[in-house]
């Protein structure tokens, strides 16, 4: 009994913190700090970046992406990638001009100090439909297929 | 990952969470009246390390556990698994039940002695089929039935879960630490 005390303390202090974090992620992300996640992907290694993509000619790895953006991505970087709440926008040229090896690197260990999960958890093939997608969304445009990326 | 947990427990909760030391079936024999009597304070210390290959996730985790009353020695446990999505694509239609939600594995754990008596001499040992439904909502389910591997260990075990991952939850710790 004792035990589930100490679980349920465990479980009431999150629940605290919930509040919290949803209050910061009403928060824009700063200049600076969207500036320095999209820094981070010119530390990709030259060998990752230079990755391709295996899934860049999948008819379905768009729509696959888009599912799995609006699961796991849309919470901070706005439903269309717009950027938004404390991610920022996958449409800017930074993002867009990056090779697609650089992409699936960044998702693969994240920017965590910054606020960018680490994704390795989901398959590889996964982070690349993830890759595909947002690289189909293009500098600006809207997505290529607006049917799965609204949550 | 360093996993550290402490736990405030009587002899009677029965609960197997893990397998560590000496715990064996007989273990559980002892009635609950008499059981009640004994109040342990326990330090539980685990490295988790996993590793993603090919779609299968391999992982370990080595246990240390102190019991803090009655000069106990450090005991220790062991759990290894492999476990893998049933499928490697998310599909392109939303669903509850895509292949890609679930995942089946195996896992096997078991206690490795004390201090002064390291090894596999009266331990118990499991094999346990896993399967876990990912669902979309971030809850996971998870089921896994064990066996036992030797006359030390219970026959039949059944362990299950439910869990939700909060998203942002490290970084809104950072925040609260002082970092940003």
């Amino acid at each position: 009994m004792t035990h589930l005390t100490t679980t349920a303390a465990t479980l009431l202090l999150a629940s605290l913190l919930i509040p919290s974090a949803s209050a910061g992620q009403r928060d824009q992300p700063t200049a600076s700090n969207r500036d320095s996640v999209y820094a981070e992907l010119a530390k990709a290694p030259k060998k990752a970046a230079a990755r391709r993509n295996p899934l860049a000619k999948d008819p379905d790895a768009i729509a696959g992406g888009a599912k799995l953006f609006s699961q796991h991505c849309a919470e901070c970087h706005g439903a269309t990638a717009e950027g938004g709440k404390k991610g920022p926008s996958l449409r800017a040229p930074e993002v867009q001009q990056s090779t697609p090896g650089a992409l699936f690197w960044l998702l693969t260990n994240g920017v965590v100090r910054k606020g960018m999960p680490v994704w390795s958890k989901l398959p590889d093939a996964q982070r690349w439909q993830l890759v595909t997608y947002i690289k189909s969304l293009g500098a600006g445009e809207n997505p290529t297929n607006t049917e799965s990326s609204a949550p | 990952m360093l996993y550290i947990e402490y736990e405030q427990i009587s002899g009677a909760d029965k609960i197997l969470k893990e397998v560590e030391g000496h715990d064996v079936e007989a273990d559980y024999t002892v009635p609950n009246a008499i059981a009640r009597q004994e109040h342990n304070h326990e330090m539980e210390f685990k490295l988790l390390l996993s590793k993603n290959f090919n779609g299968w996730n391999i992982a370990e985790n080595t246990i240390a556990t102190k019991n803090l009353t009655g000069g106990n020695p450090w005991e220790f446990g062991y759990a290894v698994g492999a476990s893998r999505p049933l499928g490697l694509r998310a599909s392109v239609e939303r669903c509850n039940l895509c292949r890609e939600n679930f995942i089946a594995g195996v896992e096997m754990y078991g206690g490795l002695g004390d201090r002064y008596s390291f090894g596999l001499h009266d331990t118990s040992h499991y094999l346990a089929p896993v399967v876990a439904w990912n669902l979309p909502s971030d809850w996971t389910l998870r089921l896994s039935p064990g066996f036992g591997l030797n006359d030390q260990s219970h026959r039949f075990l059944l362990r299950w879960g439910i869990s939700r991952e909060f998203s942002g939850f490290g970084a809104t710790m950072a925040r609260l630490l002082g970092g940003h």
